[in-house]
């Protein structure tokens, strides 16, 4: 039987709701720093008093930061500090002990988690997780799905409300898979892709739900010096399409070269914050990561 | 980027099938369906028609049986292959359908003074209230985990059968008689009759092939993506904005709906139910089916529906020395089952998906 899409290219990018290929407007240069341009001082998320607490753990102690608009923002610290548990805090996979998190002014403590992505948040995981068996077209199209209306009935039936959001999703699913750099994998089971090409998927994938934030946990974990430069260029790319960039990376050449602002957690407790320069010479953070140069990791 | 790009195709028939134009797929789609519509005359075909008929019971009885049990495995592939919910309980549906039905029309039901209605008005009613019960049974089990799941289901159809045994509106053991059958006249005789169960395979089939195109626009669509996402890692589909509880109570209430659909057109044939049909076995056998035919995809579900029926069936009048073979049936079952899940762990026809998954695996353990 043949399947209903067959767009032609030129249909493709017309059904692209966000032309998310566009050449970046401000550009820049890899090597030099490069603040955000669009950065303002609208505050799009709020941690606020975070405290978190595994039985005895305190993954979250009295954490407090907030990210601007259209800013990269980096959230790093050493191993345990507490950075995948803040992710999970926002994103409504643990509620906080006490404290609030505030997203565009609301909080989103008690929400669903998929109200919150719904809401504008998306998220990597640290461990890649995909949808193994789907293919990276329909990963990224379950993503899309996050904003479309198609009820049981419509699909079961084939309204037009199905044909129409079925094919600007694939196209715009398409876009994403070119836009991250995988498009000759689309029909490929996601487990077949390799690690870093999984890693771009799961890019792929959040932003595919039309997320105001992004948040990527650990994206460059096991990545080589060339495909870390790739990925600082795409997160980049993102960050010019104005999506805010919440970025957990050990490797601090990647975050201080890419990233406005820095928070450092380490026991979960913050430790500094700050532009990248500052951080960097923060004594406490130099202590945390035990004297070790900079692009250690 | 074409279409053909995010279709996976691998070898042996569906391969094939996946490389052809549209309109080889149609002849062939078309071929099946006269075939299917002709089996109840596979008898007259020399040679092999003989060794194919039950001969215990009558052929076209035996294709019934057939086209409810793929019913039953149709539904219940949707909610244990498609979205991952083990269901043990599904005979439960079933018996809703049919009790239903039977509670509108049997002479026997206390409701008949003020229903006594005829089986196709009987039929939309026993639906909705299958589907309500897939729901009631759903919203509460369906935040639970896996193995909990599992137990509550199988305690689901337990309750109905023995709230059909025990209590008097249900009649236990006495049962509903006089279920009206389908209606229809055909040269001023009725079509569905009580000696030819021929024009109730005819009507299964139909049902059946309905039910398939049904799952299949729902399989190919955000639902079904929805319920894959669910299986594959529920967590993450949710993070990914995936309604996980609602589209876990859709799987449950289409594969109660179509297991209901079983029940109504079972009361339909036989004109009579009582709680003797409706026993765990039964809820054991389809899962075993859809297991075996491959869980996940359509024409594993369909090819394990038909065994678990046929096998038995033509199993019966056969003896060997002095013992029917028919008693032995649920043994020699399991000895198949067994020997099929050996042969081809996936099922007989494993879902694409899950072919992948093997192969892959194969390459892993293979030197590099
Ligand atoms: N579900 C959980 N139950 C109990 N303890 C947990 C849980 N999740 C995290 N923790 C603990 O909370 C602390 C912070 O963990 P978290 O995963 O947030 O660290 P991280 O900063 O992401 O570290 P890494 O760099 O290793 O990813 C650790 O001590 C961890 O053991
Ligand atoms: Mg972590």
């Amino acid at each position: 039987m043949s399947e209903p899409h067959q767009e032609t290219p030129e249909e493709l990018d017309r059904a692209n709701a966000r032309p998310v290929d566009e050449p970046a407007p401000t550009g820049g240069k890899l090597d030099e720093p490069n603040p955000s341009p669009v950065r303002g001082e609208e505050v799009l998320l709020e941690v606020d008093h975070v405290t978190l607490r595994f039985g005895g753990v305190v993954a979250l102690n009295d954490v407090s930061f907030s990210l601007r608009k259209g800013e990269i923002f980096g959230l790093i610290g050493p191993n345990g500090a507490g950075k995948t548990t803040c992710f999970n805090a926002m994103t409504g996979v643990y509620r906080p002990t006490s404290g609030t998190i505030r997203f565009q002014g609301e909080s989103v403590v008690g929400k669903k988690k998929h109200e919150i992505t719904r809401g504008g948040i998306a998220r990597t995981f640290q461990n890649v997780r995909l949808f193994p068996e789907m293919t990276a077209l329909e990963n990224v199209m379950v993503g899309a799905d996050a904003h479309h209306k198609t009820s049981v009935i419509s699909a079961l039936f084939r309204l037009p409300r199905f044909w129409q959001e079925e094919k600007s999703g694939r196209a715009r699913s398409l876009e994403l898979l070119r836009f991250v750099g995988i498009a000759h994998r689309a029909g490929d089971v996601s487990r077949n892709l390799s690690y870093g090409e999984q890693r771009r998927l799961e890019i792929a994938r959040a932003l595919a739900t039309n997320p105001t934030l992004l948040c990527l946990d650990e994206p460059a974990a096991g990545f080589n010096p060339a495909e870390k430069e790739e990925l600082l260029q795409l997160i980049r790319k993102i960050r010019d399409t104005g999506v805010t960039v919440l970025l957990i990376e050990h490797d601090m050449r990647l975050v201080m070269g890419v990233t406005d602002r820095i928070v450092v957690l380490e026991f979960g407790k913050k430790i500094a914050e700050g532009t990248p320069a500052e951080v960097r010479d923060n004594p406490a953070v130099v202590a945390a990561y035990l004297g070790v140069p900079t692009d250690a990791a | 980027m074409s279409e053909k790009a995010s279709f996976r195709s691998n070898g042996g028939v569906r391969g094939w099938y996946g490389r052809q134009p549209a309109w080889v797929q149609w002849i062939v789609i078309a071929i099946a369906l006269v075939l299917a519509f002709l089996l109840p005359y596979a008898g007259d075909i020399p040679l092999i028609g003989p060794q194919i008929v039950t001969e215990g019971i009558d052929w076209p009885s035996a294709l019934f049986n057939m086209s409810y049990y793929v019913l039953l495995a149709l539904g219940l592939n949707v909610v244990v292959g498609y979205a991952g919910l083990l269901d043990l309980g599904y005979v439960g549906f079933f018996a809703v359908g049919a009790y239903g039905t039977a509670l509108l029309t049997s002479p026997d039901s206390v409701l008949y003074a003020d229903t006594g209605w005829k089986w196709l008005m009987a039929v939309p009613v026993a639906l909705a209230l299958t589907m309500v019960a897939g729901l009631i049974l759903g919203w509460p089990t369906l935040r639970l985990r896996g193995d909990y799941l599992a137990i509550v289901t199988l305690g689901f159809a337990e309750i109905i059968r023995i709230f059909a045994t025990s209590t008097t509106t249900l009649r236990g053991d006495r049962g509903f008689a006089s279920i009206p059958h389908p209606p229809g006249t055909w040269n001023g005789e009725p079509i569905f009759g009580v000696t030819d169960a021929v024009p109730y395979f005819w009507l299964g089939l139909v049902v059946i092939i309905l039910v398939i195109l049904g799952v299949r626009n729902l399989d190919r669509s955000r639902v079904g993506r929805s319920w894959l996402a669910i299986r594959e890692d529920e967590e993450a589909a949710e993070i990914m904005g995936v309604r996980t509880i609602k589209y876990k109570l859709w799987a449950f209430a289409i594969g109660a709906f179509i297991g209901g659909l079983g029940g109504v057109l079972f009361a339909g044939e036989q004109g009579f139910i009582n709680s003797q049909t409706f026993v765990l076995q039964f809820s054991i056998l389809v899962l075993a089916g859809v297991v075996m035919g491959g869980s996940g995809n359509m024409a594993g579900a369909i090819l394990g529906g038909a065994l678990i029926s046929y096998i038995p069936d033509r199993l019966r009048g056969i003896s060997l020395g002095d013992t029917d073979l028919y008693e032995y049936r649920f043994a020699l079952f399991g000895l198949v089952i067994i020997i099929i899940m050996v042969l081809r762990p996936q099922g007989l026809i494993p879902s694409r998906r899950r072919a992948m998954e093997l192969k892959d695996r194969e390459k892993e353990v293979a030197p590099q």
